[in-house]
């Protein structure tokens, strides 16, 4: 089912009350053309489990592999991502933006 | 963020009150201010512009940078008239993210059987529509051609500020709305507030046509709504 922004923050809610390691991602900033607005949620858990998006799937991944570092320090971290080099297959956005994640822990 | 704040947030969403969190971009401090409360908030500025915009964001404040995530209720769409169109209207809407309401006191159309899944309620406007706290995050769509079921309920969007408020019929039809909506003392600076004939002019014929330039239409008042 396609998660709508109300659905992304309950399941932070509810997943937090079922005593899983949760962390919020929300897109804090935009240059140029992003792929999603600034506000949007992604909710991570601590087994990797996520619902919602901060880009159209160029990103996530990272997001999520920091998330997981976040739930176990509980330091909030902010993630820069722009245009993805493709020669270093480094991860990035093909859209030519560039966006700033904000991932904090749920606690 | 902490899970108090997420609660809160959350209850607030499902209430259909707006809310914005505001966060510390560099310390991580959070709290949570409740649209009701942001008249007296010392950001009250900065607030009351983003919860009029929806949109979420950095802002410059006398305290600091402080990133706003705003919390505007989901859009919903109330429409009048369980028709042909509405069939195709509301599962389309349903779909781009609007909850569904249809009104239509005629039982015969607003049977379960035409609408499954969507909220009908078979009741006259006066009735149905007050109940639904219909505010102007609600787009609202007239099609019945019954002036005895659209005039009223036409008459509420306009109260309730509605963001979007449309209505089916030719020229000719509206003209004769116009009239009768003025005669009940409406002025004319609300009637222009109706989109009318309804929906973007793409040649749509079908019912499920009319329905993709009517949610096309909804969407640019939306995203656009200089400009629409």
């Amino acid at each position: 089912m396609l998660a709508r922004d109300e659905d992304i923050l309950k399941a932070a809610e509810d997943w937090r009350k079922a005593g899983r390691g949760v962390a919020l991602a929300t897109v804090v900033e935009t240059w140029g053309s992003a792929p999603r607005p600034v506000g949007s949620n992604l909710v991570i858990d601590d087994k990797g489990n996520f619902l919602g998006s901060v880009s159209g799937g160029c990103v996530e991944g990272a997001v999520v592999t920091e998330a997981l570092d976040v739930i176990e320090t509980g330091k909030p971290k902010t993630l820069e991502f722009g245009v993805a080099d493709e020669t270093a297959w480094k991860v990035g956005l093909s859209c030519g933006g560039t966006i700033r994640v904000l991932v904090e822990k749920v606690e | 963020m902490r899970l108090e704040i997420l609660k809160s947030l959350n209850e607030e969403r499902a209430a259909r009150r707006a809310v914005i969190v505001v966060t510390d971009p560099t310390g991580g401090a959070q709290r949570l201010v409740k649209a009701a409360d942001a008249a007296r908030d010392p950001l009250k500025e900065v607030l009351e512009k983003h919860l009029r915009s929806g949109k979420s964001g950095m802002e410059e404040t006398a305290q600091g940078k402080v990133f706003l995530t705003v919390h505007v209720p989901a859009s919903r769409l109330v429409i009048t008239g369980a028709v042909h169109i509405s069939q195709a209207l509301a599962p389309i809407a349903r779909l781009v993210g609007y909850d569904v309401t249809i009104v239509d006191p005629r039982t015969a159309f607003a049977s379960i059987e035409r609408f499954p899944d969507v909220n009908v309620i078979a009741e006259w406007p006066d009735k149905a529509l007050p109940p639904l706290g219909i505010d102007r995050y609600t787009a609202f769509v007239a099609l019945t051609h019954d002036p005895k079921i659209d005039d009223p309920a036409l008459t509420h969007a306009l109260a309730r500020d509605c963001f979007y408020i449309g209505a089916l019929g030719s020229k000719k039809t509206h003209a004769r709305r116009v009239e009768r909506l003025k005669g009940q003392g409406i002025k004319d600076a609300d009637i222009a507030r109706i989109h009318a004939p309804i929906g973007l002019d793409i040649g749509a014929v079908s019912p499920a046509e009319i329905a993709v330039s009517i949610i096309g239409e909804i969407t640019a008042r939306l995203r656009q709504a200089e400009a629409a």
